[in-house]
């Protein structure tokens, strides 16, 4: 397919990113990965005597599934900025999945430490994707630091609230030049869809997956409502009309 | 020597270097960063970089998540 997805250079066939938090276990995270045709996935970084284990990196490896670290925990631009020097020496990438929450009831981005780690990351040579609130103003300022692409939530994080705010994605989508990834609050697969119809390049997306009653099924899902919302997006949607109109021709001479 | 790795006190031979550390934790060398006294140490370095007394380490590694 030539509708390929391009984020700083790296050309992906497959729009949704499938984090791995939440799987109950790598045999159905693996199966899920696979429904999925994800072709990115996020880890974390954890101590290494916790629970985890190195299992899921000789997943990911095996799966062919490329590795994008994230700095969830996070509070302070200078912990951020330590993660994601941390996740390249341990993952030999330079992508990070920048994520500086505020606190732990909401989980949503704090702005200013957001945007101060962006500006430090990418002064360091990271390729930054990052999590940012669903508002064009911070996405922009985001965007200029030189990220490589803006992810906007749609609602907090494992909310499964969908997409609150669509007009805010829209002016995102619209004056942002580096790709749009609707990231969080993802429920059900046509929360997936309306995002790619609102013009997003991607979805990552994770417990809607991994915590639902069958993450196999709904991985595949969600594929289909990616690949269904951008086939929409690019076919280009008829206007909203207030009154009817017929689809088939008026009948003549009745009555 | 007592050093502190991810927030556990081990009790460690002199010398000591951040690969001996590592490795007495049992984490891989694949996959595995280190932080000491806050500041990454790059692996080309574990082993030559060596530990004073209460030394505070953190060994990561890529867990699910995100």
């Amino acid at each position: 397919m030539d509708d390929v997805l391009e984020i700083a250079g790296r050309r992906f066939s497959s729009r949704l990113v499938l984090g791995t938090g939440g799987a109950a276990n790598l045999s159905v995270l693996e199966r899920a990965l696979l429904a999925s045709e994800t072709e990115l996935t996020t880890v974390s970084l954890r101590r290494a005597d916790t629970s985890g284990g190195p299992g899921v990196l000789d997943l990911l490896r095996r799966l062919g599934v490329g590795t994008l670290p994230n700095t969830a925990g996070c509070r302070s631009a200078a912990e951020a900025v330590l993660t994601a020097r941390l996740a390249r020496e341990a993952l030999d990438t330079n992508w990070v999945k920048l994520e500086v929450v505020a606190d732990e009831d909401t989980l949503l981005p704090d702005p200013f430490e957001t945007l101060e780690a962006a500006e430090r990351l990418v002064a360091d040579g990271f390729t930054v994707l990052a999590y940012t609130n669903d508002d064009p103003v911070l996405a922009r300022r985001l965007e200029d630091a030189g990220c490589a692409a803006v992810m906007p939530l749609g609602s907090p994080i494992g909310s499964g609230l969908g997409i609150r705010n669509p007009h805010n994605i829209e002016l995102i989508v619209h004056r942002s030049s580096v790709p749009v990834v609707l990231d969080a609050g993802i429920g059900t697969a046509s929360d997936a869809a309306l995002a790619m119809e609102l013009g997003c390049a991607a979805v990552l997306l994770a417990t809607s997956v991994t915590r639902a009653d069958e993450p196999e099924r709904m991985a595949r899902a969600m594929r289909d409502a990616v690949r269904a919302g951008r086939e929409a997006r690019l076919a280009g949607r008829i206007p909203r009309r207030f009154w009817a109109r017929a689809s088939s021709p008026a009948v003549e001479g009745a009555g | 020597m007592r050093v502190l790795i991810n927030g556990h006190a081990h009790e460690l031979a002199e010398p000591c270097t951040v690969a001996a550390a590592v490795t007495a934790v049992g984490a891989p060398e694949r996959g595995t960063a280190v932080a000491l006294d806050g500041d990454l140490v790059p692996r080309a370095e574990w082993a030559r970089t060596e530990l004073t007394p209460d030394a505070r380490l953190e060994v990561l590694t890529a867990v699910q998540g995100g």
